[in-house]
């Protein structure tokens, strides 16, 4: 018997609210619209009761639905009282009006829009609400006397729209992400460089005539004032980042663009004062125009995702801390050491502590991407970062949040250092060898004219300095891999920016964690050892799982699909070890060996010592041993052609948080036992990706739990599997939507061919420049000559690379 | 002669007015999105009912 976890299409009732399937017998409704649950109705109520439910209008179903959250909780919200935290949240306030920004993840359709943006109509205390779509986060104006922001909170989470209020929030209000910098200096580039333009060409038709003085004069006067702009506000991060590199010692590609720009507009500044031409404004501004566009193109930045967070973006703001039988709300930050605390069902534990009393079941998804729950027993030690799901449980906190097991992996050295530093990038090595030729043959062309006159000299040594400006070079860059960029976007593969292309390239060892990367994430295998179960023993099991809110349950349940239900006439659940059920007359026990088997009976059966790698779920029914379920992780689809067509070129390695118990089934998958560990903590990931490099090895880390926070930070390239892009992820340097994880080889392969692009470009590009500094060595050179190479070269790289990109994707079969 | 000037001048004042309501445009965010807008268009303004 094997059963997978599918959703069945059947013909239902779908809920008015969020569009689930209405299930669970109960009719829920009002009038002739049904829901799927208490939680729909009531926001379906608040709605109509304030006339918005056009709301059902825009979009069908446009709610989400309510089942999961525990909305009794009043107090849940109370630490949006305090003072300080309520002064780190809000934006701007003067004493009567604030300007708060939520974070909603849950908005995702036009509906959520409209609703959101109609807060005043259910509270005319929010002056003004305004949703940004593509970063989920929503502006809200308010009446500080009538409205306070728990009640804000409250509200949003009546309809639905809980915002999610972290950590982080508190020391990095949510805000919009923009760049604003780069448009204004691409407008004034622009501006300037299409008016130079205009005023540049008499030059170029060589217009002759007694006007002809004059308006030179005129003009160059016209374009260094134009100029000016240009480049010492539009060109400004090219002249830091060129300082930057020279102080650390290191010459990168922006130097000869600098030194390109600062002797076009030396000689032009020259020429134009002494009367003697009209200088190189044109070429000068267009250079920086068309550097700044590639700037933008590289930097596809995507608004839904955040590629930067960290335990804290996770982790609550606040705790109910239990202090002699009083409850109070208190931020975790200021949690001591022997605190009492109580989680309540759904929230995260922030800080290791002992289990002190109430049956823990602890959902470590976050951390590991393993789905099913832990049971803990009190005196065991529970570690931040799970979620309990359950009745409330009261635990004594023994360290504190940022020295907890998993959060103190963020004081590592790893994550304290910059990205960029750690690689350099191949534009820049070639960029550091071109100055230096560029300076020798500069300076070899001012001493072969320097006999001759020292006027031809300083011209043929200024003509070989702007004409070997680099600007195919360093257009290459920026066009080649923000449009690979683009395409591994448009197939759901998320890079953080144009390096991690690039560093993807190069990378020879491909790291893999296990739980939640290469197994599925809460879709397990379910199967049944033992003997055959009739179709009545089978309604008999899934009636007794029903009433169970174990997850383990709930898989049981789903598997069992076609069975019909029986009623139950006792059920009794018992923690830790299982439940007990009487269904038509007869007993059910489904849990641990002990609970529903007998010990000696289950070695018979299974034989095998006990211990097993596999979660089994005994049953009994009648006292009589049927046999047991074992939950197997499922591989994602397409693994074994990943691995198939990875093994060739890279050496694969499996990391894994969990026992040896999966390592036969690896084994068809990956060469040998000998490149798998298991039973690693978060630290040794770290360690063993530090190892590998300190072995030369150019690593890429795939993971997807928090617990792969430190591999994937300190990884060449780290990347983050996601089943919901959105939602969760840690910080990594790309994020892989689950469905293309077969495609990853096809990703690092299109990356690989894009490094191979970049270098025929340079070549195109540096035979340009060999042209030109010929032409330019023998003194020749003219604005006109100059206006006319410096396109030519720029616009020719540019389409080289893109059709290029576009060509290879297509051949790899990406989108 | 001095008309082309006098035609510079202008065209210059002009094109700088256009360079002005770009940045203000940029200024007052609105390039920082570029999706919502298009949705909201689409909502029907609504009477506002007797309340």
């Amino acid at each position: 018997m094997q059963i997978s976890e599918v959703v069945s299409l059947k013909e239902g009732t779908l809920c008015y609210h969020c569009g689930d399937l209405c299930t669970g017998g109960l009719d829920i409704r009002d009038g002739d619209k049904h829901f799927c649950c208490s939680g729909c109705k009531t926001v379906y109520e608040i709605l109509n009761e304030n006339d918005l439910c056009k709301y059902y209008e825009i979009d069908r179903n446009p709610g989400i639905s309510q089942k999961p959250l525990d909305k009794a909780l009043k107090s849940r919200f109370s630490y949006l009282d305090d003072e300080l935290i309520i002064k780190q949240l809000t934006g701007f306030t003067d004493g009567n009006i604030s300007v708060v920004n939520f974070s909603i993840p849950q908005i995702h359709c036009s509906s959520c829009i409209w609703l959101l943006e109609n807060l005043h109509k259910l509270n005319p205390a929010v002056l003004h609400s305004e949703v940004n779509f593509l970063q989920k986060i929503v502006n809200i104006k308010y009446k500080t006397k009538e409205l306070t922001l728990r009640e804000i909170v409250e509200l949003l989470s009546a309809i639905g729209y809980e915002p999610q209020i972290s950590l982080s929030d508190i020391e990095n209000k949510v805000k919009y992400r923009s760049n604003k910098s780069i448009y204004y200096k691409i407008g004034i580039a622009g501006f300037c460089f299409g008016n130079v333009m205009l005023l540049s060409f008499p030059e170029y038709l060589a217009l002759d005539g007694r006007l002809e003085v004059y308006y030179k004069q005129f003009f160059g006067w016209l374009n260094l004032l134009l100029g000016i702009p240009v480049l010492f506000y539009s060109a400004s991060d090219y002249f830091k980042s060129a300082w930057g590199g020279i102080r650390q010692k290191n010459i990168n590609i922006d130097f000869p663009i600098v030194l390109g720009l600062v002797v076009l507009f030396g000689r032009s500044v020259f020429e134009i004062f002494t009367g003697t031409g009209v200088g190189f404004i044109d070429s000068m501004t267009g250079l920086i125009f068309f550097l700044l566009i590639g700037k933008v193109f590289q930097s596809k930045t995507y608004d839904a995702l955040n590629f930067e967070r960290n335990y804290k973006s996770y982790f609550p703001i606040s705790v109910t801390l239990k202090r002699s039988g009083t409850e109070s709300s208190i931020p975790v930050s200021a949690l001591k050491t022997g605190d009492r605390i109580v989680i309540r069902n759904n929230e995260l534990i922030p800080a290791d502590a002992i289990l002190f009393s109430g049956n823990a079941n602890i959902d470590y998804s976050f951390v590991t991407g393993e789905s099913i729950p832990v049971q803990k027993v009190a005196g065991e030690i529970v570690y931040a970062g799970g979620r309990q799901s359950g009745p409330a449980i009261e635990l004594e906190v023994i360290r504190t949040v940022s020295q907890s097991y998993l959060t103190q992996l963020w004081n590592k050295d790893a994550f304290v250092k910059n990205d960029e530093d750690k690689f350099n990038s191949l534009v820049n090595v070639v960029g550091k060898y071109f100055t230096l030729i560029i300076l020798i043959i500069a300076a070899a062309a001012f001493f072969y004219w320097y006999p001759a006159s020292l006027r031809t000299a300083i011209n043929a040594m200024t003509a070989v300095l702007i004409i070997a400006c680099p600007c195919g070079i360093a257009l290459t860059n920026p066009f080649a891999l923000g449009n690979a960029l683009r395409i591994l976007g448009r197939n759901k593969f998320y890079a953080k920016n144009a390096s991690v292309v690039e560093r993807l390239s190069k990378i020879d060892t491909i790291i893999f964690d296990k739980t939640g990367t290469i197994t599925k994430t809460g879709n397990a295998k379910i199967t049944f050892n033992g003997s055959v179960l009739s179709s009545y023993e089978q309604s008999l099991v899934r009636s007794a799982v029903r009433n169970s809110t174990h997850p383990l349950s709930a898989k049981i349940y789903n598997a069992l699909e076609t069975a019909e239900l029986y009623d139950v006439q006792e059920f009794s659940e018992l923690s830790g070890k299982g439940i007990e059920a009487m269904v038509d007359s007869r007993i059910i026990r489904l849990g641990s060996a002990s609970f529903a088997a007998d010990y000696r009976d289950v070695l018979k059966r299974t034989g095998k010592k006990t211990g097993s790698t596999y979660s089994r779920i005994f049953l009994s029914i009648d006292g009589s041993v049927k046999g047991f379920f074992v939950i197997n992780n499922i591989y994602r689809s397409g693994l074994e052609m990943v691995t198939r067509s990875l093994k060739s070129n890279y050496v694969l390695k499996v990391l894994s948080g969990d026992n040896e118990g999966e390592k036969e089934n690896l084994l068809g998958y990956f060469e040998s036992g000998s490149d798998m560990k298991f039973n690693q903590s978060p630290h040794d990931k770290l360690e063993f990706v530090k190892k590998q490099q300190l072995q030369g090895k150019k690593v890429l880390m795939v993971g997807d739990g928090l617990n792969d926070a430190g591999a994937l930070k300190q990884s060449d390239v780290g990347i983050a599997i996601s089943e919901d892009i959105t939602n969760f992820s840690p910080s990594c340097d790309a994020i892989l939507d689950a469905s293309e994880f077969s495609n990853l080889s096809k990703f690092i392969g299109f990356t690989r061919a894009t490094k191979h692009i970049i270098i025929a470009s340079f070549v195109i590009s540096i035979i340009y420049n060999i042209i030109g500094v010929m032409l330019a060595f023998r003194s020749e050179i003219s604005p006109m000559f100059a206006a006319i190479l410096m396109p030519l070269s720029s616009v020719s790289v540019v389409l080289f690379t893109i059709t290029s990109t576009n060509l290879i994707s297509k051949a790899k079969g990406l989108k | 002669m001095s008309v082309i000037v006098l035609l510079i001048f202008f065209s210059l004042l002009v094109a700088g007015g256009f360079l002005a309501a770009f940045l203000w445009a940029v200024k007052s965010g609105q390039f920082e999105d570029k999706y919502t807008p298009s949705v909201r268009i689409l909502f029907d303004n609504e009477k506002e009912s007797t309340k």
